[in-house]
């Protein structure tokens, strides 16, 4: 463009770079205003969104027993922990473990222990809910995709996966009430 | 046309082996066209632009739709109140659509009134039919999809036309609802053809543009290219030209999806499909109005249907109906006239579709569907007999150059 003989000077030459380069910037952010709609509607929707929260009645859990409920599409475990297994949960030494984390800063009351029930090695869901479940080597969950073992407070103590699973925020409404999210 | 110098190694290496920058640059950039053309050349480019903007919010839509009548409407509802922008994207698509056909009938008015779809273009025009009647296709289907009440009626009259198809015609509606109503079979491959007919649109719009880059584009004064003074590359020429009329299209569009979405939509289509109730007054999507106007004058079942799809039939044969060998209006002065009439006629069909099939509504339907045909069956081959044309020019650059010029051009053109 600089070669062009019809401008008259050097002003000439930079008021037409500054109208291209102008032009060009506001072109590239009408195209991005336009992609990010096309992008975004990827994300959850309002719906989604609006059932980002779970209520859980704990009332008819008796002590030892367990719950899934599905929480944004993910189960989530509740279990009445007895005392023999607090016990159990607190005396472990932080030591033996891969990702270490005392017992009572994963629970808000200690009978009810809140987990996401997915392992964080690679998405599954593993067992130990039901009663006849295996409940691995340490009492608590035990993932039969890829072997890994977590104890009653949801630590991982064996196998592949990295880290303890998850706890979900909650919070307690009452004493056998909770919501999830 | 000398080979580009690319300076970047890479583009360089690359195009060595598989010349696509060459290509490009070739069709895209030094592409010469002839230096006379008016903005409705942009109609071509606008409708492209059209149809990929249509791909791009249709894939997006169909990655939040159910194709099942149960959940169709609700989802379709889903879409408008609760996914992410969905009902910007969803209004783009609808508006879309409309101002798809919009470009395209401004683009086929544009071959008929300078003859763009005489020889040697005449398979870039049947192309471009073909273009039309999937374009049809695909709209009709879309129209369907929202599951609303115009959707259910529509599709159910338009799939009965097949009806009328002699002792066949019922089995092949059943074949194509796959049941004994539009129902949740019809529904989904209605969504299935939705999609993929508009790849194969892309696909003939490739063929349409490489049987265009032949010859060139046709010109306002419809007479041959005769050398390179006739011409300018195509970028930065007639980019910038295209650019303008789409920013022009743009903000039309803007418009249409920002303050009056629905204003050429139907509100019974927010009302769910209900098998059960007829609305008391179906009209399709206005771009069908004309082709409904002839399918309700002819008073016979088969005959109307064979009148509508006559309609685009005769399209395909234009090019051998039309015997007048000077292509543009400009030197056709009994033509020209006839080709507003024609506009006007198509006005006329596409308003009288949207009247109720009653009383002068029928009477008028009945001459403009007259005209229509007598247009293209009696008038394009037998005007050329009657019409005395103007003379033409000897070049493209004569009558831009100088008006004198093309006088004494045409004069000595005369006495040979």
């Amino acid at each position: 463009m600089s070669k062009n003989s019809n401008l008259k000077s050097k002003e000439d030459e930079g008021k037409r770079d500054f109208l291209i380069v102008s032009t060009y910037a506001l072109a590239g952010v009408g195209a991005a205003a336009f992609v990010w709609p096309l992008i975004d509607q990827m994300n959850p929707a309002a719906d989604t969104l609006a059932l980002a929260s779970t209520e859980i009645d704990l009332s008819s859990l008796e002590e030892g027993q367990s719950i899934t409920v599905k929480w944004r599409g993910k189960p989530v475990f509740v279990r009445y922990r007895t005392k023999e297994e607090i016990k159990q949960a607190n005396e472990v030494s932080l030591d033996e473990m891969r990702d270490p984390q005392l017992d009572t800063d994963r629970v808000t009351n200690e009978k009810y222990i809140v987990l996401v029930g997915v392992c964080t090695h690679l998405g599954c869901v593993p067992l130990g809910q039901k009663t006849g479940d295996v409940k691995g080597q340490y009492g608590g969950w035990f993932c039969p995709c890829h072997g890994s073992h977590y104890d009653n407070s949801g630590r991982i103590r064996k196998g592949p996966a990295p880290t303890n699973l998850a706890v979900p925020s909650y919070k307690f409404l009452s004493e056998t009430l909770i919501r999830i999210g | 046309m000398s080979k580009p110098k690319f300076k970047n190694p890479v583009v360089k290496w690359i195009d060595y082996r598989l010349p696509i920058f060459t290509f490009m640059d070739h069709e895209l950039n030094h592409y010469p066209t002839p230096k006379n053309l008016n903005y409705f050349w942009n109609f071509g480019s606008l409708a492209g632009i059209a149809l990929i903007t249509m791909i791009v919010t249709g894939i997006v839509l169909s990655m939040n739709y159910t194709a099942h009548v149960d959940h169709a409407f609700d989802s379709v509802e889903r879409i408008m109140r609760d996914v992410n922008h969905g009902w910007l994207i969803r209004y783009i698509h609808m508006n879309a659509s409309s101002f798809f056909f919009i470009v395209v009938f401004v683009h086929i008015f544009r071959g008929l009134y300078y003859g763009s779809y005489k020889a040697p273009r005449e398979l870039l025009w049947i192309l471009g039919v073909l273009i039309l009647l999937l374009m049809m296709a695909t709209a009709f289907m879309g129209y369907v999809l929202p599951w609303g009440q115009m959707s259910f009626w529509g599709a159910t009259v338009i799939t009965n036309l097949f009806s009328a198809i002699p002792v066949v015609g019922e089995s092949i509606v059943t074949w194509l609802w796959g049941g004994f109503s539009v129902d949740n079979s019809t529904l989904n491959r209605f969504f299935s053809l939705h999609f993929v007919l508009p790849f194969v649109i892309v696909g003939v719009v490739i063929l349409h543009l490489v049987a265009l880059h032949r010859f060139g584009s046709n010109n306002p004064i419809g007479i041959d290219v005769k050398g390179s003074q006739d011409t300018l590359p195509f970028n930065p020429y007639y980019t910038i030209k295209d650019l303008f009329g789409l920013g022009i299209f743009l903000t039309l569009l803007a418009a249409a999806v920002f303050f009056f979405p629905n204003f050429m939509g139907h509100p019974d289509n927010y009302i769910e499909a209900n098998p059960m109730v007829t609305p008391a007054h179906i009209v399709p999507d206005w771009y069908f109005l004309p082709f409904y106007a002839i399918l309700r004058a002819i008073p016979d079942k088969l005959g109307g249907v064979l009148f509508m799809f006559g309609s685009i039939a005769v399209l395909f044969v234009l090019p051998w109906l039309d015997r007048s060998p000077v292509r543009s209006s400009q030197f056709r002065p009994i033509f020209k006239i006839f080709f507003w009439v024609l506009v006007f006629d198509c006005f006329l069909l596409g308003y009288l579709g949207a009247m109720p099939a009653e009383g002068i509504y029928v009477i008028l339907s009945r001459v403009a569907t007259a005209y229509y045909f007598f247009h293209f069956l009696i008038l394009f081959p037998l005007l050329p007999y009657i019409e005395k044309t103007k003379p033409l020019p000897i070049s493209i650059s004569q009558p831009v150059l100088s008006g004198a010029a093309t006088a004494a051009a045409s004069a000595t053109r005369e006495k040979k």
